[in-house]
């Protein structure tokens, strides 16, 4: 007889995702992810200006404000094929880079940690014995005895004057947790340096982007920011120095930290490399932009099907024809109806919702549901870091082969490519392509003072608006995957607008063939401990770092969601 | 050091834009000094650590739920703050709540916090807010600047009170208040 659980909402931070699963004989056999807000915001885009729809865009999401301010101008200025100056390519690069690093430490400490870290046996932890633990691992100067006992200190402190804050309510003692004391004692202290280092890449967003977490300085064309040498008021070279310096000091901790965390995590956790498989066709666009049309790029994107390496397809630039036929939207299960067609291309995609209850075998989200080709893909660091090792990228093989040697070093055993594919595997990922994206911060810092010293001061290419229709699509590899604009434009208005967002190729409802999304397929077969603890959905659910305020939109705060359990 | 107001909500959703145009009249309105910092937070969490810690006073504008008419003004202070945040009476989507756990675990709490808030008309998709609440922000730009300067913050008002409303309201007690 299965058992039936529902978990809304299963994000830390609010998101309005529920997840239900069926369970039978101690594991999942059956799950449904649905989105459990109106998403509309294409609606208010109509008839407005392409160059003001980037400010509109960027209030999707409280989380991702910097990749749907990027993905719109993008979009616009591939209506119009119009190219932007390498400076502005350089400086948006250097702030969705910083911006992916915030997301990436916050999102594995924050958001995601404390599904594998027990904060309270981390009380019973021997300080001293951490510190020796912690040093053993890496050279990083705040794994000492002294800051050890500074952390313990400050727990006890806590626990003991019933102020456990953020970690109230988490599954401690739960029995899959299985860290010893002093692992989790190590872990709880870089979780509060986490805190620390995350400000020093959100300062970097803050000084290209003139303001945070909203910035200001995007434009079709261009960007906004005046470059000299010798001016205050505009981009000083004193300013860029300091950011030169956050990067620095983000690396060591992305390096050092992070990515020995993750491995530790998939070393102490072995079981969860086989588990969370899910969707193997993983979906992935080229980004860092290095020339003026987009047609050059520091990341490679492409499709891998059925995670076979040597079948992946590259998607080439930001033109390419392959990317922009291939992406389509199935609402069978979702609350929308179309007019007639079964799936859609963005460009003539529908935003007309029909609500009807959750219905387990007919619509039961407001997500729409992507698929390439047809067939659903997933997306995310997972799909990146295999597009970079299928397509022979040197930064890429150089992470996944640390991170591998790490965790075979640490759990005393080979694991092989195979085990990325889980949901270990996806934070092992994102771990991958931070330490990544912290050499390209540097990269890109180098290539903007590069150009500015050859005098190269534009960032700007005034956009013009042919009469007539124009289309154009604006591509992202957002921290949580593949994002896109796609906008009609007719006499310089917006004649449509479709956003097709990381989380909606994740967390997507079945298909027209009836097919589950990643999530759904992820959590077949996951072992649950205990119903009333469903500990291991979230872990699965939350690898993908689900964040779907922008797949769908608008809520009534006060509507009864049904509130089974609740995430921690 | 200093103080912060803070306007959250999401801004494209009608109503809940309230708060972050009650700091954009602000904006308008004073001449902020330097130990005081006016944050459009939109609907962010983490980001805004940086700016949030080790503040004297923390002083949010938001949309509030409380069940009281449309357009009703209401201040959230003292012991009240933590059951505010505990029980989510404000419908923005992120977590403000989070942040502030976050800064207490860093030992970087603001000193104190006070919430001004508006219970809204609708909050349904639109760029617009209901005539109700517009009409309400004036009033809320004009209780922070009170609560500013009742903690001994110096705000010079700039000129022309035309300018200060972006939806045709004269904001008449906020210059008051100021002077």
């Amino acid at each position: 007889m299965a058992q039936r659980i529902t978990i809304d909402p299963i994000t830390r931070i609010e998101g309005h995702l529920r997840i239900d699963v069926d369970i039978n004989g101690g594991k999942v056999n059956k799950a449904w992810s649905s989105g459990q807000m109106w998403r509309g915001v294409e609606l208010i885009l109509l008839g407005r200006d392409p160059r003001d729809a980037w400010t509109i865009t960027q209030r999707i999401c409280g989380v991702c404000t910097t990749v749907h301010a990027i993905c719109s101008v993008r979009a616009v200025e591939n209506a119009l094929n119009l190219e932007i100056p390498l400076n502005a390519q350089y400086i948006r690069n250097i702030i969705i880079t910083a911006h992916a690093v915030h997301d990436a430490i916050v999102h594995f400490y924050h958001l995601s940690a404390l599904d594998w870290v027990d904060v309270v046996s981390a009380l019973k932890a021997d300080p001293d014995k951490t510190a020796v633990l912690g040093e053993s691992l890496s050279s990083w100067h705040l794994n000492s005895k002294h800051e050890m006992r500074r952390v313990h200190e400050r727990l006890k402190g806590f626990v003991n004057g019933g102020q456990l804050g953020i970690f109230t309510n988490g599954y401690w003692g739960h029995p899959a947790m299985k860290l010893s004391p002093e692992v989790n004692l190590l872990a709880v202290s870089h979780y509060l340096q986490a805190l620390e280092v995350q400000r020093k890449a959100n300062k970097i967003v803050a000084i290209l982007g003139s303001k945070t977490p909203h910035i200001q300085n995007v434009a079709v064309g261009g960007v906004a920011n005046p470059l000299a040498t010798d001016s205050e008021a505009v981009l000083t070279v004193e300013r860029l120095m300091a950011i030169k310096g956050y990067i620095d000091d983000l690396a060591d901790f992305v390096k050092n930290v992070y990515l020995v965390d993750v491995a530790a995590v998939g070393a102490f956790y072995p079981e969860w490399t086989k588990i969370g498989k899910g969707i193997t066709n993983y979906l992935s666009v080229p980004d860092i932009p290095l020339d003026t049309k987009g047609t050059q790029f520091a990341f490679p994107g492409g499709y891998i099907p059925g995670g076979d390496l040597s079948k992946r397809k590259a998607i080439t630039s930001f033109h390419d024809e392959y990317w922009q036929k291939g992406v389509e939207e199935s609402v069978k299960h979702s609350w929308y109806n179309y007019a007639d067609a079964k799936s859609l291309h963005p460009y003539k995609g529908e935003t007309t919702p029909n609500y009807t209850d959750f219905k387990d075998d007919a619509k039961y989200s407001w997500l729409k549901s992507p698929t390439f080709y047809g067939e659903v893909a997933q997306v995310g660091p997972l799909a990146r870091v295999l597009n970079g090792l299928a397509a022979g990228h040197e930064p890429t093989t150089k992470y996944a082969t640390a991170a591998l040697d790490t965790v075979s070093a640490l759990a005393k055993t080979k694991i092989g490519l195979d085990a990325m594919h889980s949901t270990i595997g996806r934070h092992a990922a994102r771990a991958i392509t931070c330490c990544m994206n912290v050499d390209t911060l540097a990269d890109q810092w180098t290539l903007l003072l590069t150009n500015m010293g050859k005098g190269d001061m534009a960032t700007f290419n005034a956009p013009v608006f042919p009469k007539g229709e124009s289309m154009g699509v604006g591509f992202h590899e957002a921290p949580r995957g593949a994002l896109s604009h796609w906008v009609v434009i007719d006499n310089g208005k917006i004649k449509n607008y479709q956003c097709v967002v990381p989380s909606t190729w994740n967390a997507c409802p079945r298909n027209d063939k009836d097919e589950p999304g990643p999530y759904e397929a992820s959590l077949v077969d996951t072992p649950i401990a205990d119903p009333e603890k469903p500990l291991e959905v979230l872990r699965t659910i939350h690898s993908f770092d689900p964040c779907i305020a922008c797949a769908i939109h608008l809520t009534d705060p006060k509507s009864g969601a049904a509130f089974s359990v609740k995430a921690v | 050091m200093g103080a912060v107001v803070l306007g959250i909500g999401n801004t494209i959703l009608s109503d809940e834009a309230a708060g972050v145009r009650a700091v954009e009249a602000l904006e308008k309105a004073c001449r902020m000094p330097a130990d005081v910092l006016l944050i459009d937070g939109g609907t962010s969490g983490m980001e805004m650590i940086e700016d949030l810690s080790n503040l004297d006073f923390l002083l949010v504008l938001d949309v509030v739920l409380t069940d009281a008419a449309p357009g009703t003004l209401v201040k959230i202070a003292g012991d009240e703050i933590p059951v505010f945040f505990r029980d989510k009476l404000s419908p923005h989507q992120i977590g403000l709540p989070d942040v502030l756990a976050s800064l207490e675990l860093l030992g970087t709490m603001p000193k104190e916090i006070v919430v001004l808030g508006v219970e809204p008309v609708s909050l349904e998709l639109g760029l617009d807010m209901t005539p109700t609440v517009a009409a309400a922000v004036p009033q809320l730009a004009a209780m922070a600047l009170a609560e500013l300067s009742a903690r001994g913050y110096v705000l010079e008002p700039l000129e022309a009170s035309d300018k200060l409303s972006s939806h045709g309201h004269v904001l008449e007690p906020l210059v008051a208040v100021a002077a």
